[in-house]
């Protein structure tokens, strides 16, 4: 939980208890001015706004003896940059990263992101001087070792995967997505299969896939969820035809839900000549436990910023390798790694073999790739495959904890993260978008909420492996806390929610309606 | 006014059909901050995409309710999405569509039987 709120609440508290019960006694407590109180909620100005053009915190000498080489294309107009001294930019920076919330505070449960924790361990391997401070346009001769961990990183990505070939350039979920649905189009076009268009794609699936899919050159047709949030094999079987490229599922779905038909469906595009991609996002809950190699997939990425505990969501870049079958690896992008006589080299030249070309200038998210295999070294096989099971554990858990008075989506054990709809709240006058903003008040980012769009007023809890059973008891006495408090009409309290938030509730339609995308200087009279 | 499963009311003078989504679908929706409106002369399939609806909760698929070519579309919603929470069964309309077969009214709900459908 980040400081403020909780100096907030505690704050808010003897307010009350003052104005309630002890208004006499002012004395005895701190003025509603002290000066904590103050600085939690006092609103941080830009540094623009900070600082001016007049002031500069560094002190250069003048210019002598250069000539200038701008062929008088030098600016004679002022850039404008604010001028600040250090501790002015320090204080500037630091009061504004204690306003934010990051998993290194708290819980942070937010569905379909796997927010777990980056082990500092990854931090230190990513800072080795040997990883750190190289270029990709060194020669290859000098990056050896560089080399051969995206090849041992490769290596155990295939092996977790139960797959024979992995690209690993991708740099994000989506951008992994593209890899595999660029390689599918690939291999149809290699056949003259010209007629196969039609990508069929569950409408629970993450908005991605058919954008993926539209920008490759397919058309899309949606598969309909049965009522336990599963695909309808029946629908999906009469829309099997000969124009089908091929399927876009994501296993565990995007309602926590394992896929059980998935070898059924596998069998059943193949037979009409169609390939397999499966969206990875969600592998955090097989790693260890299911190879997807065995379901029949044909290609699949990883999110190393999901699964392998890589810093995201404003942490870090994104990496989604991504895994291809037999069928599909020889249309993967350049480059890539290749071993020989004990040396190692990049693969650059696309025109020699099948390869669709080139996705990226360089070989991937070397940063990414160094934290992904420390994690997975540290981990071993055995620790990954745990914490695959703690994760789905920690999702039932919180589950099964909060059943009783929220209402699960759909029947059953959930996999790696809990599923929740708005029933609970009918009648109540809060809504989802509420309740979340209540949470922020109780000190914890809201969970996903209108996502998946196939249940009705969302709430998606993914409480990783990260989060120890204490916590997580925190946490389901807090959600309990407000549901209960949703039914026993303290709409008020949802309504202006929240409240220990330095910018209280914005005004969502008018950011979507009329956005204000850069600031400008104030014009003045 | 006819409206269909898709949450979306037909209301036909002639040969002209006036599209929009109904009351319930816009209090569904949520604030809605973007439409996104087909071109006039385009030529519509019963059930083809027509027009995109985007709210602070998510973005829905128009559906195009009959089969025909649109005349005219409600240009007031591209600077004023808001019209479509205002006013969802007047002004808040989306496009109006040129029937190639008027028989495809037939199996549209009336007020009553809508009213019963959202209700389930």
């Amino acid at each position: 939980m980040p400081l403020w709120p909780r100096l907030r609440r505690l704050y808010h508290e003897h307010e009350y208890a003052r104005s309630e019960h002890d208004t006499t006694n002012e004395w005895l407590y701190p003025s509603r001015n002290c000066i904590w109180q103050q600085r939690l909620i006092s609103k941080e100005l830009l540094i623009f706004e900070v600082g001016t053009p007049r002031r500069t915190g560094v002190d250069f000498p003048a210019l002598k003896g250069t000539k200038s080489r701008l062929g008088g294309m030098e600016r004679t107009s002022e850039i404008g940059l604010p001028g600040l001294t250090e501790p002015e930019v320090m204080r500037h920076y630091v009061r504004l990263s204690q306003k934010n919330y990051a998993i290194d505070l708290g819980v942070y449960p937010l569905g379909s992101c796997t927010m777990k924790h980056n082990p500092r361990l990854n931090e230190k391997m990513a800072r080795l001087p040997g990883f750190a401070d190289i270029h990709p346009l060194q020669s290859e001769n000098t990056v050896q070792g560089a080399l051969e961990l995206i090849d041992e990183l490769a290596d155990w990505i295939c092996k977790l995967t139960g797959m024979p070939a992995v690209a690993m350039s991708p740099k994000a979920g989506a951008h992994g997505e593209m890899c595999g649905m660029m390689a599918i189009r690939a291999a149809l076009d290699a056949k003259g299969a010209d007629h196969k268009r039609r990508v069929l794609v569950p409408e629970s699936a993450h908005g991605t896939n058919p954008a993926t899919a539209v920008q490759c050159g397919f058309s899309i047709d949606s598969i309909p969820a049965t009522d336990d949030g599963r695909v309808d094999m029946a629908a999906l079987k009469a829309k099997l035809g000969d124009d089908v490229a091929g399927i876009m599922l994501t296993n565990p779905n995007t309602c926590g839900l394992f896929e059980r038909d998935i070898i059924e469906i596998a069998e059943l595009i193949h037979g009409v000549g169609g390939y397999f991609y499966c969206d990875g996002a969600n592998f955090n809950a097989l790693v260890g436990r299911v190879r997807p190699g065995d379901l029949g997939i044909d290609a699949m990425h990883l999110n190393l910023h999901k699964t392998f505990s890589t810093p995201h969501g404003g942490g870090g870049p994104g990496s989604g390798p991504t895994v291809l079958s037999d069928a599909l690896s020889p249309y993967a992008p350049v480059p890539y790694v290749v071993k020989s006589n004990g040396t190692y080299r990049l693969v650059e030249d696309a025109d020699s073999g099948d390869s669709f070309g080139r996705m990226t200038a360089f070989h991937g998210q070397m940063g990414m790739f160094t934290r992904a295999l420390s994690y997975m070294l540290s981990h071993g096989s055995d620790g990954l495959k745990q914490a695959t099971e703690d994760a789905v554990l920690n999702a039932n858990y919180v589950q099964a904890s909060l059943s009783d008075v929220m209402s699960p989506a759909f029947g059953g054990v959930c996999m790696h993260e809990a599923l929740f709809d708005d029933s609970f709240l009918k009648g109540t006058g809060v809504e989802t978008l509420d309740f979340a903003k209540a949470m922020i008040d109780e000190g914890y980012h809201p969970m996903t909420m209108y996502f998946p769009l196939v249940v009705h007023g969302a709430m998606l809890i993914e409480p990783t492996e990260s989060e120890s059973k204490a916590e997580l008891d925190r946490f389901i006495d807090v959600m309990r806390g407000l549901a209960l408090k949703a039914k026993s009409g303290e709409v008020d309290m949802f309504k202006q929610a929240p409240i220990y938030a330095p910018m209280r509730r914005l005004d969502e339609t008018q950011a979507a309606r009329k956005p204000v995308l850069r600031w400008r200087v104030p014009t003045t009279d | 006014m006819k409206y269909t499963e898709d949450h979306e009311w037909v209301r036909l003078d002639g040969d002209i059909a006036t599209v929009g989504i109904t009351t319930h679908a816009a209090q569904q929706l949520g604030d809605i901050v973007f439409v996104e409106l087909p071109e006039v002369d385009a030529e519509f399939e019963k059930g083809d995409d027509a027009a995109v609806v985007e709210s602070v909760k998510a973005a829905s698929e128009i559906y195009a309710p009959v089969s025909g070519t649109i005349t005219k579309i409600n240009e007031d919603l591209e600077d004023a999405p808001e019209m479509v929470n205002a006013d969802p069964q007047a002004a808040g309309w989306f496009f109006q569509i040129k029937l190639s077969d008027t028989s495809e009214l037939d199996g549209m709900m009336d007020e009553a039987a809508y009213k019963a459908f959202i209700e389930d």
